[in-house]
């Protein structure tokens, strides 16, 4: 047998026992909290509290479902505690991946430190009978943009503060208090955020995307149709005009989009039917102000209601 | 499916009769305080619906309650996933008495049966790959027409320590196990190793399967010195290692030893003749939008002149990602480049009586280069425009060296189909040139995996 040249046996043992010897960083006594989405991130800091560490992989302002799975999130999960998913198959294109190269036991599938959130949460659209590619980009198992509804923000800050506190027993009643403080601040803005909103309860809109349902519901609003003709499929001629036509019929003026879609498309739409474009934030760090859960919805009610007000 | 909606239904009724008990025993307070507290029990049992219906929800999607062998299932019963530690005590019991008797009415040699079948199978995705071609080249013809290739992919975890991935490749003239690999994912220290059949990693051209390609075929410098379209691709096993580096720089080794057996590149004589690779790879994100890709690779083994003839390859990688996070669907460009040194022993006086020589192939030690450089344009949300250009000696006779260049223009319908134009030109060391044109269809069907960046 001829073996390997010798310069490459001590590069790949030097290699090896670099990574073999080095310390796995300094025992925090803090646990390592990694979620797909800043949103989940955010929640977790809720009830987390100084007692975790927490950090999201994307960026508020990105479109979630494409996601490029950059090694740079490696070094993120390596050493993660816990990974936190939307899961609905919302991060099926780049969190896999991450996840099977992390080399970390903890977050995989399955693990105790692998927390789907979307068990605790209320999810709409769940496609019924057979499901095809002929409908877009379709989730199986229901609409993945579930956080956009206070009431299951509550319930994921719960579901979370439970997992946190089964990881860290002795943060129990930490956990249990912030996570009921949250909820208490979360109901009182809820309270603030429909009385704002209760003038235009029952209102039509059209969204680009399906990433309102939930809040939608949770507001009132009545979703009349969509920019794009499927989900994931962008806007066509053809689909543009009768959604025009529609919304004239309907009288509706508002669109809601997402701040990672053209709005050349919408602009159009909004021209022909003297209708209004409004840019929503559907994650926290969308905008730099928008640092927690409750200024999400702060900023989407306020750009929201001006919305309404300015197309009475 | 019936069973799933009774479970539920009797996870609802033990919720309800569990709150209405807390309610007649709780104590009368105030009225505001008892409309406030009346409140806070509606919100508290609608959440535990809400949950309870996420846990039928990943029941149905795992099949879990019917997939369980009895003894793990009893184990499950006595000690419950921690992601459903908040189903209610009743609810536990409920729903680990009802997978019980589930597994107990399914279970079948191997231990999984019925609706277990359906539940366990793997993401199965097919991706069909059509090329029509026009053009003359006589050194590398290509049909009119061709279903070059679909793909297979089998795809599940296999265990709590290990996901196994299975690519098979279907020809127009026959069948190919293009990858076929077990990864162990839960190994201490950080370690991720894989066994099987595999594309190696050197560089970055020679691990992406076909679809992925952002070309309709491969740059001159891998048909010429790294295996062609199948690369070096072989059974063995693998082991890849984070290791920790200053700053913000991604440092990860991959560490591979093969058979030895890959296109024309090795050639096992013998059991002992094995192949290794070794990979090296720099990454770090210089803004939000934008990475650098840096990577070493070094590869080994013997030739098809025999066990006492050695093939040494030697590649540098580069790719540069630009993509604005808040445009990330309808902007992007990507540089890259490789270059790639092949050296191997070669027989002073050939015999090609006795050993099937390669075309054009030379006496004596033979010391090839060659490097593509492209880049690729996102201009819109469906349409990318790139470019190639290459270069390459030929490996058994490094005097000869083929240039070219290439045009593409792709388009996406949608994420799981692309129609891709592709305009190539070679200028052979033979003095001949060939321009060619190609129309690629790529479709994918079911779940494919996504694949590492």
């Amino acid at each position: 047998m001829i073996l390997p040249s010798k310069p490459f046996f001590f590069a790949l043992a030097g290699c090896l026992c670099f990574a073999l010897v080095t310390p796995p960083g300094a025992a925090a006594k803090n646990l390592k909290v990694i979620t797909t989405l800043t949103d989940l991130a955010a929640l977790t800091q809720e009830v987390g509290g100084d007692k975790v560490d927490v950090e999201a992989l994307a960026k508020g302002y990105q479109d979630p479902h494409f996601v490029d799975p950059k090694p740079s999130f490696l070094l993120k999960l390596r050493h993660a505690d816990l990974l936190i998913s939307v899961g609905l198959e919302l991060e099926i294109g780049w969190l896999p991946p991450l996840i099977t190269q992390s080399g970390n036991g903890n977050v995989q599938p399955a693990s105790p430190g692998f927390l789907d959130a979307s068990q605790f949460a209320e999810i709409l659209e769940i496609p019924q009978g057979s499901v095809t590619r002929a409908e877009g980009d379709v989730h199986p198992q229901g609409n993945p943009h579930y956080w956009l509804d206070p009431d299951n923000g509550r319930r994921i800050a719960k579901g979370i503060a439970t997992k946190l506190a089964e990881m860290d027993p002795a943060d129990r009643a930490y956990f249990q208090q912030r996570e009921q403080d949250f909820e208490k601040r979360l109901a009182d803005a809820d309270k603030k955020w429909q009385a704002q909103m209760a003038p235009y309860r029952g209102r039509k809109i059209v969204t680009y995307h399906r990433s309102w349902p939930n809040f939608a519901k949770h507001f009132g609003l009545n979703v009349i149709g969509y920019i794009e003709p499927r989900p994931g499929i962008p806007p066509t001629p053809s689909h543009t005009l009768e959604l025009v036509n529609l919304m004239k019929r309907e009288n509706t003026k508002l669109e809601l989009i997402e701040p990672y879609f053209d709005v050349k498309t919408p602009e159009s739409i909004a021209s022909m039917t003297g209708g209004k474009v409004v840019v929503m934030m559907p994650s926290v760090g969308g905008k730099p102000e928008i640092t927690d859960y409750l200024k999400l919805f702060d900023y989407d009610i306020a750009i929201l209601t001006q919305a309404f007000q300015s197309t009475q | 499916m019936r069973r799933f909606q009774m479970l539920f239904g009797f996870m609802v009724v033990l919720a309800c009769a569990a709150s209405a008990q807390q309610t007649a025993n709780a104590p009368t307070p105030g009225v505001g305080t008892d409309v406030s507290a009346l409140e806070q029990k509606i919100r508290d049992l609608e959440d535990r619906m809400v949950m309870l219906e996420g846990q039928v929800r990943q029941l149905k999607a795992q099949g879990k309650g019917a997939s369980a062998p009895s003894e793990h299932t009893s184990a499950t019963a006595s000690s419950p996933p921690a992601t459903q530690s908040q189903v209610p005590q009743e609810g536990d019991q409920a729903t680990a008495s009802q997978a019980t008797a589930s597994a107990g009415d399914n279970v079948r040699l191997g231990g999984a049966g019925g609706a277990a079948a359906k539940a366990l199978n793997p993401d199965i995705s097919v991706i069909g790959d059509f090329i029509a071609g026009a053009g003359h080249n006589p050194l590398n013809p290509t049909p009119s027409f061709q279903m070059h290739e679909s793909e297979i992919g089998l795809q599940a975890i296999v265990d709590p320590y290990a996901r196994a991935d299975f690519f098979i490749s279907f020809g127009e003239t026959g069948v190919n196990l293009e990858e076929g690999f077990i990864t162990f994912t839960a190994l201490p220290s950080g370690f991720v190793a894989k066994a099987g059949k595999m594309r190696a990693a050197f560089g970055k051209v020679n691990t992406l399967h076909n679809h992925v390609l952002p070309w309709v075929d491969r740059p001159l410098v891998s048909q010429n010195l790294v295996g062609g379209e199948d690369g070096i691709n072989d059974a063995g096993f693998s082991v890849e290692h984070i290791i920790p580096a200053p700053g913000k720089w991604f440092l990860d080794f991959t560490g591979q030893a093969f058979r030895g057996d890959s296109a024309d590149v090795y050639t096992a004589s013998n059991k002992n003749d094995l192949s290794v690779v070794g990979h090296l790879r720099g990454y770090r994100d210089l803004t939000d939008n934008s990475n650098l890709d840096l990577g070493v690779s070094y590869s080994r083994g013997h030739n098809l002149f025999g066990s006492d003839f050695i093939t040494n390859l030697y590649g540098i990688d580069a790719t540069y990602h630009w993509k604005p996070l808040r445009r990330s669907i309808y902007k992007s460009f990507i540089a890259r480049s490789e270059f790639v040194w092949r050296q191997q022993n070669q027989p002073l006086l050939l015999s090609c009586q006795t050993i099937t020589c390669p075309a054009n192939t030379a006496a004596g030690f033979q010391r090839a280069f060659g490097f593509y450089a492209s880049g690729d344009f996102q201009a819109a949300r469906r349409w990318f425009v790139g470019g190639r250009v290459d270069q390459s000696d030929r490996a058994f006779d490094s005097h000869l060296t083929d240039k070219g260049g290439s045009f593409v223009l792709t388009y996406w319908p949608s994420e799981f189909a692309q129609i891709r134009g592709q305009y190539r030109f070679t200028r052979y060391a033979d003095r001949f040139d060939a321009h060619e044109a190609f129309i690629q269809l790529q479709f994918a069907l079911g779940a494919h995996g996504a694949h590492p960046f």
